[in-house]
């Protein structure tokens, strides 16, 4: 498939204190191929990622794993947002807070559509904001971001492997714009996804037309000249 | 009796469901998620959603009886009951539930109590139906193909 390490396995902490929410989500995490460990709370998911909740920095920055304490590394945290103690966003500030865990990707999951809750989230640095309950179809959407971290630690040889893995990834959506504006672009989309899910507003397909009329038009695929094989 | 006659009973009770209301999409969903490796996972997730109800109509009972009642405790159980409700396709209970954190909100004793019972209802309800398709389902399992 790809050239990169694509194949190892991605390792996804899921946390929500519903024991529901939490066999559902290490059920869709599984079904995507990913490895799912579950906790339900975020203090136990910080212990987990071996941070400690007194620790707001690390004096020893880590050297390549971003999980210095422990054998196993998180390439994402998807957490829900109501948890009783330490909710979502708190966990989500503590994780871009702290030097060691600040670049591991987090989405939150929420059953309540509050466009303020959304925004703060992503603001603070959240990838994805999920409305509840999370499909499978939702899930495609972790891939990029751990693909992100996971290429980060390579040396500075594999960035060209990088982007083509990283265009390749973006190719399996039906959207075809550059990386650069890929970002721009899903940053807008999981806000359209969620007022889609309550209103279907004609302004969003707006939205998404303005963007794809703003792409410039070499957005061409040099990869299909580039590689050899185009394995899909 | 026959395999493919079961499954037949499986299916209209099934459609059933989905037509009166009781399951919405996201049960679909949770069927999607079962396969040869999970065969179980839509009974389990059910069972749990049993125990789990269980647990928070007791405490919102007790909630209901204290005085003076604390509605903010109120809406929290119900949250989450309406999540779990939500989170396996339980449309009517879920519906229930919105009703309920309305009244809860506006601190609607007397609202609270009359909604809760309809949830409490709804729930029965679906579990019944809940527990006999699972055990027609069960049953077209092992049954042979005459």
């Amino acid at each position: 498939m790809g050239m990169a390490a694509a194949d190892s396995q991605f390792h996804v902490l899921a946390v929500d204190d519903s024991i529901i929410d939490r066999k559902l989500i290490e059920r869709l995490l599984k079904t995507s191929s990913y490895q799912v460990t579950t906790v339900d709370s975020g203090s136990k998911a910080l212990e987990f990622l071996g941070l400690h909740e007194d620790d707001t920095t690390n004096p020893n920055p880590p050297s390549v794993s971003p999980n210095n304490h422990h054998e196993v590394e998180v390439n994402l945290v998807i957490t829900d947002y109501c948890m009783p103690g330490m909710t979502g966003y708190d966990l989500l500030k503590k994780i871009k807070e702290s030097s060691s865990l600040k670049n591991i990707p987090v989405v939150i999951m929420s059953s309540e559509n509050v466009p303020s809750r959304i925004s703060r989230c992503l603001e603070e640095g959240a990838e994805e904001f999920f409305l509840k309950p999370v499909r499978l179809s939702d899930l495609n959407k972790l891939r990029p971001h751990m693909m992100k971290t996971k290429l980060k630690d390579q040396n500075p040889k594999q960035e060209k492997l990088e982007k083509q893995e990283k265009l390749e990834i973006q190719q399996e959506k039906a959207d075809f714009n550059s990386p650069k504006e890929q970002e721009q672009e899903e940053q807008q989309h999981h806000q359209e996804q969620q007022l889609q899910q309550q209103q279907q507003q004609s302004s969003n397909s707006n939205k998404r037309k303005a963007l794809e009329e703003g792409l410039s038009p070499e957005r061409t695929r040099p990869r299909y000249n580039d590689i050899a094989t185009v394995a899909l | 009796m026959d395999r493919n006659r079961l499954q037949h009973q499986v299916a209209c009770m099934r459609r059933s469901l989905f037509d009166q209301g009781y399951l919405d999409e996201q049960f679909i969903q949770l069927e999607e998620l079962q396969d040869d490796a999970n065969p179980n996972f839509v009974q389990e997730i059910v069972t749990l959603f049993y125990t789990d109800s269980a647990r928070l109509i007791q405490s919102i009972e007790q909630a209901l009886n204290s005085r003076p009642i604390d509605f903010s405790k109120l809406d929290d159980y119900m949250h989450q009951f309406k999540g779990s409700s939500s989170s396996i396709g339980a449309k009517k209970v879920t519906s229930e539930c919105t009703v309920f954190r309305e009244y809860c909100r506006a601190e609607n004793a007397e609202g609270c109590i009359r909604s809760f019972q309809q949830v409490k209802q709804e729930y029965a309800i679906l579990r019944r139906k809940l527990e006999v398709y699972f055990q027609m389902v069960r049953q077209a399992a092992v049954a042979h193909t005459a």
